[in-house]
């Protein structure tokens, strides 16, 4: 992990230096902020609203200036270079896209090329190319921005950001604004995104869960301005530093954290399965106390108790299944199979969805269990 | 049914004249109209961006709204130096209070933009100077030609006081008819300026369709965003 965060120079992309904000001679916005943003990484800015995340990430493109400290872009100062050229440097989306309503889509997402001076016909083109990269329609380029709906809209925010080719690429709250099932597309998408193209993302959310899916690295700020923690969201979760990070991560912690273990040495035990068509079959003899029913395909379709066991004779009678847990999915995925199906067994499947066999609750339970007990050995070696 | 008839006959036995004072009317009436935007404009932004400087522009603006036109039409030549039949004096006179009206409504026009869109601006690297003409200015067009409406329909109006100090103008309709007991002249003049006033109107309506093409754009909703299992590869 070390050396991939590492650029070729060896230098954190953005570096923090003692950075204060004080507005109006009140109490500090950001509080002596000292932190070094990864090349090539996503880094997500958490905390209540007033902790100063906003405007720590506001500072970095000088829109905000800190009142004290320096911060490195680089390795170069940002408050000597010109504030235009900086911002174009970057890319920003934020809450509400904050597109030109009076331009078209593909216009907006040109607007940094066409104010670096890139000819508008060369501009323009790599925008609809953008269109794609975003998951667009070629054709919503001629609208504007009022005639697409809020998630189309983040989606030409990013799009917009990307179009300079950026190095850096700052995010502030851009997904808060749409619903649940939109925002959990854009965040996938973004990941997808930053997989091919490897930008130094900071990211501003208020949603701790948000930060933990994104960020390669989480800091949580606290009221004042204070940097409470910074670390990986694993360790966030698994290791608050303090009550309030314990407190703002929240009471689910441990649950959550189970996103973060791989499921990749969990048993899987063999099923019964049965299909539809040999339900009313008195001639198949069943053992276990569940069977499972599968389709042709070896799709699962829910679960046959043994009681009911000729009674039931179509899929849509079946006691319906749990949900599934994909091999080699997370701990947290594999437990909730196993919690939520009503045989108890956690129904596992393969990438195309046959049914492999089960797990069992119990047994992801001595896993967590033992990864814990490792990470203890491993924590207090490196102690000492 | 004989004045009607006088009017009707009017028009075309005059034809030359009322030529003439259309023409010199609008003269008086537009140029006021785009002096003061092009002075009103700058300074509704020094006013935004600056609260004390915007006080006393506000306020003086104000003010000088309450200069009657007539006393402004006689003292203009003094300070100008122009011949007091000169339009000049009209056309500097209008300009004082199409700035004066203008102000307050172009602040307002320049007030009325979504903060997050200027936000966004700044943050895409816009230069001042390039984000007030490119991104403030064409986004206040509605408001601000709200307020140019009000100012064409008084300019139209208010031109014809000149003719009382000898500008020509289709004042002089008024002035004239009034001298010569002819009412039917009058009449004219009152028609010919109701109806430039619509012109005048119809015309900024049309201009702001076309400049503001985005405000009619409906919301389409189309093929949502590809489906999020589509793998697209990005350059």
């Amino acid at each position: 992990m070390t050396s991939l965060q590492q650029s070729p120079s060896g230098l954190p992309m953005i570096q923090f230096r003692r950075v204060t904000k004080t507005y109006d001679g009140g109490r500090p916005a950001v509080d002596e902020l000292t932190m070094d943003i990864d090349r090539g990484k996503i880094t997500v800015l958490v905390g209540p609203s007033g902790c100063g995340k906003t405007t720590s990430l506001r500072m970095i493109n000088r829109m905000v200036e800190p009142t004290s400290g320096t911060i490195l872009l680089d390795g170069q100062d940002v408050s000597r270079q010109k504030a235009a050229d900086l911002r174009r440097s970057m890319g920003y989306v934020m809450q509400s896209s904050g597109l030109m309503p009076h331009r078209s889509v593909i216009d907006n997402i040109a607007t940094v090329p066409r104010l670096n001076g890139v000819k508008k016909d060369e501009a323009r083109r790599r925008a609809q190319e953008l269109l794609d990269v975003v998951g667009l329609a070629p054709d919503l380029g001629r609208r504007y921005p009022g005639q697409l709906s809020g998630g189309q809209q983040q989606r030409v925010g990013v799009a917009r950001a990307l179009a300079a080719d950026p190095p850096v690429l700052l995010m502030d709250e851009p997904f808060s604004a749409v619903d649940p099932v939109v925002r959990a597309e854009l965040q996938e998408e973004l990941l997808r995104l930053q997989r091919d193209l490897a930008k130094t993302i900071v990211f501003v959310t208020h949603d701790i869960d948000e930060a933990t899916i994104l960020g390669d690295k989480v800091a949580v700020f606290a009221v004042g301005g204070r940097l409470a923690q910074f670390a990986a969201p694993e360790e966030i979760l698994r290791a608050p530093v303090d009550d309030f990070v314990a407190g703002f991560v929240g009471r689910d912690r441990g649950f959550r954290h189970l996103s973060f273990q791989e499921g990749n040495h969990i048993t899987i035990h063999p099923v019964e399965t049965i299909e539809e068509d040999r339900l009313a079959d008195p001639t198949v003899s069943v053992r276990s106390p569940w069977t499972l029913l599968v389709d042709a395909d070896g799709r699962p379709h829910g679960w046959v108790p043994q009681a009911t066991r000729g009674s039931i004779t179509k899929q849509a009678e079946a006691v319906p299944g749990g949900s599934l847990y994909t091999r080699g999915d997370t701990l947290r995925r594999a437990l909730d199979a196993a919690l939520s199906s009503p045989s108890g067994l956690g129904v596992t499947v393969d990438d195309e969805g046959r049914a492999l066999g089960v797990v069992r609750a119990a047994e992801v339970f001595d896993l967590i269990e033992s990864a814990r007990l490792d990470r203890g050995r491993a924590d207090h070696n490196t102690a000492v | 049914m004989d004045s009607i008839q006088g009017i009707i006959d009017y028009v075309p036995a005059n034809a030359a004249l009322l030529r003439e004072l259309v023409g010199n009317h609008l003269v008086q009436s537009i140029l006021p109209i785009v002096f003061g935007v092009l002075i009103a404009v700058p300074l509704a932004q020094v006013a935004r961006l600056n609260r004390s400087a915007g006080a006393v522009l506000l306020t003086v603006s104000s003010l000088l709204y309450t200069i009657p036109s007539l006393a402004m039409f006689v003292f203009l030549p003094l300070v100008l130096g122009t011949s007091i039949l000169s339009m000049v004096n009209v056309v500097v006179a209008l300009t004082i209070y199409a700035v004066a009206l203008l102000m307050r409504s172009t602040v307002d026009a320049l007030n009325s933009i979504d903060d997050g869109v200027r936000q966004a601006a700044v943050a895409m690297g816009y230069t001042p100077l390039r984000r007030f003409l490119t991104v403030d200015l064409p986004l206040s067009i509605p408001v601000l030609i709200a307020g140019i409406r009000v100012i064409s329909v008084t300019n139209i109006s208010m031109v014809s006081v000149g003719a009382l100090i000898g500008v020509p103008s289709l004042g002089r309709l008024f002035t004239d008819g009034l001298t010569r007991n002819y009412p039917e002249q009058i009449a004219v003049g009152i028609l010919a300026t109701l109806l430039l006033a619509l012109l005048l109107d119809l015309v900024l309506v049309v201009l702001e369709r076309l400049l503001t093409p985005w405000t009619r754009a409906t919301p389409v909703r189309t093929a949502r965003a590809a489906a999020p299992d589509v793998r697209t590869v990005a350059a």
